[in-house]
């Protein structure tokens, strides 16, 4: 018995659960459905709903639960001696290595593949008793449905006020993805927090995320200080912001107030078309043409050039973000009421002065907040600088080196082979977290700016 | 105001006003201009960036392919001609091919290092390929027949021209006498150019010659299924509750604030949730489609759910107040008047969603998709490599043919989105309701 195979099981009970309900108040009333409170089909409804649902709970609760309790009890049960300066986890991991009979697992000790054995057992068992505990569950569920169906049973009501709770269920999982993501995160940089100190780690100069493989190794002490990771990230995204910023903004503006009707409609579209292109396929745009051009023209200026650099990746970011500083203004200057342009004209201002004097400052709030947003786009970028910017956390202002990114590093630490538990694998989940609050910031800025904005116009 | 003549006429036509009047107007000027030249810088980044891309792929679009007389003597088969599947796989593939090619070239050559370097023209795959046509095709055995088998990645780059061969040899990976072969060979008419159908229908390979990304697409299908099947029910739900059933009280409002932030959350913080949730807690198996398909399911729902609800606010209340006018109840009026009305509007979203999730790469490589596959998917818990992913892993080889290939697949992902984008497009203007 898997927990698929009670999963289909319970998928089936419950359509037969559906049946039954409508068989059910179909007899009751010898089919004259104008006496009943809900048509028939209500009543299979609520029958399949009450079957359904807390088997599903139970399965998943279930599933959840199997993932660690078999583990917790195998590993408590392991005499202290064994248990002896080593991690519990690892020794889970271990034990599963062990009743897979993996490749390249050596010295099994009798105590350990009896505990490997055991743990093979409660799973089995887990398994077990999810699986008919989902299905009891449904059957169960299934006669104290059957129970109230009468004519007078407000079935339709029943069923709704399940689907509200269903609807609202679903509305919740943006909550708790919110919650899920700030509480790994805290959860996992405490544990780096444990091992580096947060003074280093906000103030270190110095990013080298290296942890040694075997205990009591040397020269292999990681350094992890997130200024030039933060320093190369902010440079990064200003020099997007300088590609894309102007750009954006001054097309947004051409469009909205100058451009010909036939003009703005084929250009708007083209203009989009650049935030449809996969962040991916920029980075290999970035790294085949852009930055081979970008580091020839920095050796022909004389300045130390690399093949990997913050100038190639922050352009090729700022190129991405056009559409999206571009939209975001055109929406905004287009909201700028028109009583405020005639009343411009009417002073005889031209169309250039209206737009300078008027329409840009009433804009300003709009527009702030939508260079604030795509900074913090590309803040977050990663694709374009994992392959574009380097991996060096190089503490340099010059834009024709390589710089590091907080993405990037999140990236390379996460991809590499390290266990779970070294500080070089949780150092990525404190970048993310300051990743995390540095965006959260910015567009709680920018979203609270920009709802001030429009309530003044609307 | 005082230096103002009073007589207005002779002031409109003076000197003074008409120069002020054109610095003005110029002014005006170089803002238009600014404004045209970012619209035009813009389209130009747009075309250079599909320019050179298609432009590196030029060459990953043909297989360079050599012809060989391959004989394959019915003795060397178990049990001959009538040699099963398994027999014919325990035949020495390369012995024959190698026979072959010393044969077309002049004869076996005396010293290691150049057999070696003849090898070289063919790619390793070359003698996989030949077994699998003989695998399909036994009545082949027995006799000899011409094969055009694949040629090595170094002798695509020279027979293409993506590697010049008057450059000295040194600065090549191929030897002169590589490329004395190759144009012997190509006297012979036995090189030739073929559409690479490898490219679109085998899966990734150490040996660029031969690399396809088809198990690239069945991963991103195999994803993207996930996604859909838990995202679409999700946003709608959620959709439909906080545009029709909500009160206006600080639970909705948390919700609201909470899908606009998540918008804008860096799509490899979801990577990371997922790598902490779906793997670590649940024990889902890394790098299967399941767990990407989760973590685009999350990444993609704030998207699926303004699209929704926006598609669900357009329906007119007046088709509202006349379902509940007869009788229905407000969960009625939702599932069989609005829902139904709003459907192409979500259908719209949706599509678009799926291309934003299809293009997506950052968080599949937090979830341990970047390990070479060699096999496509076949279930939702097998390791995959989407396509994304692919092409980041491509891009990241060494190999010269890579870079090719790598652009060859990027025209593919490109062709999927623009086929949903225009399917999107069509479904807005034409199916959508005008009210």
């Amino acid at each position: 018995m898997t927990p698929a195979i009670a999963t289909y099981g319970v998928l089936l009970l419950s359509v037969f659960g559906y049946l039954l309900g409508l068989r059910w108040a179909l007899r009751l009333e010898a089919g004259r459905v104008r006496a009943m409170h809900s048509r028939p089909y209500y009543h299979g409804m609520w029958v399949a709903l009450c079957m359904l649902l807390p088997a599903v709970i139970f399965l998943l609760a279930g599933l959840a639960l199997k993932s660690f309790v078999p583990e917790w009890i195998v590993v408590r049960g392991l005499p202290a001696d064994y248990m002896e300066g080593k991690r519990a986890s690892l020794v889970a991991a271990r034990l599963w290595s062990i009743a897979n009979e993996q490749f390249g697992v050596s010295n099994v000790q009798p105590l350990e593949q009896a505990a490997a054995d055991r743990l093979v057992w409660l799973n089995k068992l887990a398994d077990w008793i999810i699986g008919l505990g989902a299905l009891v569950i449904s059957i169960l569920m299934g006669l104290y449905a059957l129970r109230p169906i009468d004519r007078a049973f407000q079935a339709r009501n029943a069923t709704e006020r399940i689907f509200l709770w269903i609807l609202i269920a679903c509305s919740a999982v943006a909550i708790l993805t919110t919650v899920g993501i700030v509480f790994t995160l805290i959860f996992d940089s405490l544990r780096f927090f444990a091992m580096v100190s947060p003074t280093e780690f906000f103030f270190g100069l110095n990013w080298r995320p290296i942890t040694a493989i075997r205990e009591g190794q040397l020269g292999q002490e990681g350094s992890f200080g997130f200024i030039p990771v933060l320093v190369g990230t902010t440079q990064i995204a200003m020099l997007a912001m300088l590609v894309a910023g102007p750009i954006g903004l001054f097309s947004a503006i051409y469009m909205v107030e100058f451009a010909p009707h036939g003009v703005r409609s084929t250009a708007k579209p083209v203009i989009e078309v650049l935030a449809g292109i996969p962040t991916v396929v920029y980075g290999f745009f970035a790294a085949t043409l852009v930055a081979p051009l970008v580091r020839d023209f920095g050796e022909s200026l004389g300045i130390p050039s690399s093949s990997e650099s913050a100038l190639a990746a922050g352009a090729v970011m700022g190129i991405m973000i056009i559409p999206f500083v571009s939209s975001l203004s055109d929406d905004v200057i287009s909201s700028v009421p028109g009583r405020l342009r005639q009343a411009a004209y009417s002073l005889g201002a031209t169309r250039g002065e209206t737009i300078v004097r008027v329409v840009l400052p009433a804009a300003l709030p709009g527009l702030v907040s939508a260079m604030v947003l795509a900074t913090s786009r590309a803040i977050g970028e990663t694709m374009i600088v994992v392959m574009a910017a380097g991996l060096a956390a190089n503490l340099t202002l010059n834009p024709f080196e390589a710089v590091t990114t907080i993405t990037v590093q999140i990236t390379t630490v996460l991809t590499g082979d390290q266990p779970f538990d070294s500080p070089m694998t949780l150092s990525a989940f404190a970048l993310a977290l300051a990743l995390f609050a540095i965006t959260l910031m910015l567009n709680l800025f920018a979203l609270q700016v920009m709802e001030r904005y429009r309530d003044q116009y609307d | 105001m005082t230096d103002r003549p009073e007589n207005f006429t002779e002031w409109y036509t003076s000197e003074r006003f008409n120069v002020g009047v054109r610095r003005r107007r110029t002014r005006e000027g170089v803002l238009r201009g600014l404004g045209m030249v970012s619209i035009l810088l813009a389209v130009t980044m747009l075309v250079t960036l599909f320019g050179s891309i298609f432009y590196q792929a030029r060459t990953a679009f043909v297989q360079t392919q050599i012809g060989l007389e391959v004989a394959l003597p019915a003795a060397e088969f178990d049990g001959g001609t009538q040699a099963g599947a398994d027999a014919i796989k325990d035949v020495n593939f390369r012995g024959l091919v190698a026979d072959a090619l010393y044969a077309s070239l002049g004869g076996r050559p005396d010293s290691r290092g150049a057999r070696r370097e003849m090898l070289a023209l063919i790619s390793a795959d070359a003698s996989f390929q030949l077994m699998e046509r003989v695998i399909e095709e036994p009545s082949l055995i027995g006799q000899q027949s011409r094969f055009w088998l694949p040629a090595s990645d170094d002798m695509h780059n020279i027979v293409q021209g993506v590697v010049d061969r008057d450059v000295t040899e040194d600065d090549r990976r191929t030897s002169d006498a590589q490329i004395n072969w190759i144009e012997r060979l190509e006297d012979q008419g036995m090189v030739r150019s073929a559409f690479a159908w490898d490219l679109l229908l085998r899966n990734d390979s150490r040996d660029p010659e031969v690399a396809g990304i088809f198990a690239g697409v069945v991963g991103s299908a195999l994803m993207l299924t996930v996604t859909l099947v838990v995202s679409l029910p999700l946003g709608v739900a959620a959709a439909v509750y906080l545009e029709e059933f909500a009160p206006k009280n600080w639970f909705t409002r948390l919700i609201d604030v909470n899908i606009r932030n998540l918008a804008a959350v860096p799509s490899i913080v979801f990577g990371l949730l997922a790598l902490a949730v779906f793997i670590r807690v649940f024990g889902m198996p890394r790098s299967s489609p399941l767990v990407g398909g989760l973590a685009l399911s999350l990444l993609t729902l704030p998207t699926m759910i303004i699209a929704a609800r926006a598609a669900i606010a357009a329906v007119p209340p007046s088709l509202r107040t006349a379902a509940m006018e007869l009788g229905a109840s407000k969960m009625q009026t939702v599932s069989k008047v609005v829902l139904p009305n709003a459907l192409p509007g979500i259908l719209t979203g949706t599509i678009i969603s799926m291309a934003e999730a299809l293009g997506e790469t950052a968080p599949l490589l937090m979830i341990g998709m970047v390990a070479f596959v060699a096999d496509a998917p076949s279930s939702f818990l097998d390791p995959a490599a989407p396509l994304p992913v692919q092409i980041y892993t491509w891009s990241t080889s060494p190999e010269r043919a890579f870079a090719a290939k790598t652009a060859a697949a990027i025209i593919v992902l490109l062709l999927f989105l623009f086929l949903m984008n225009a399917a999107a497009i069509y479904l807005r203007d034409r199916v959508q309701k005008k009210w």
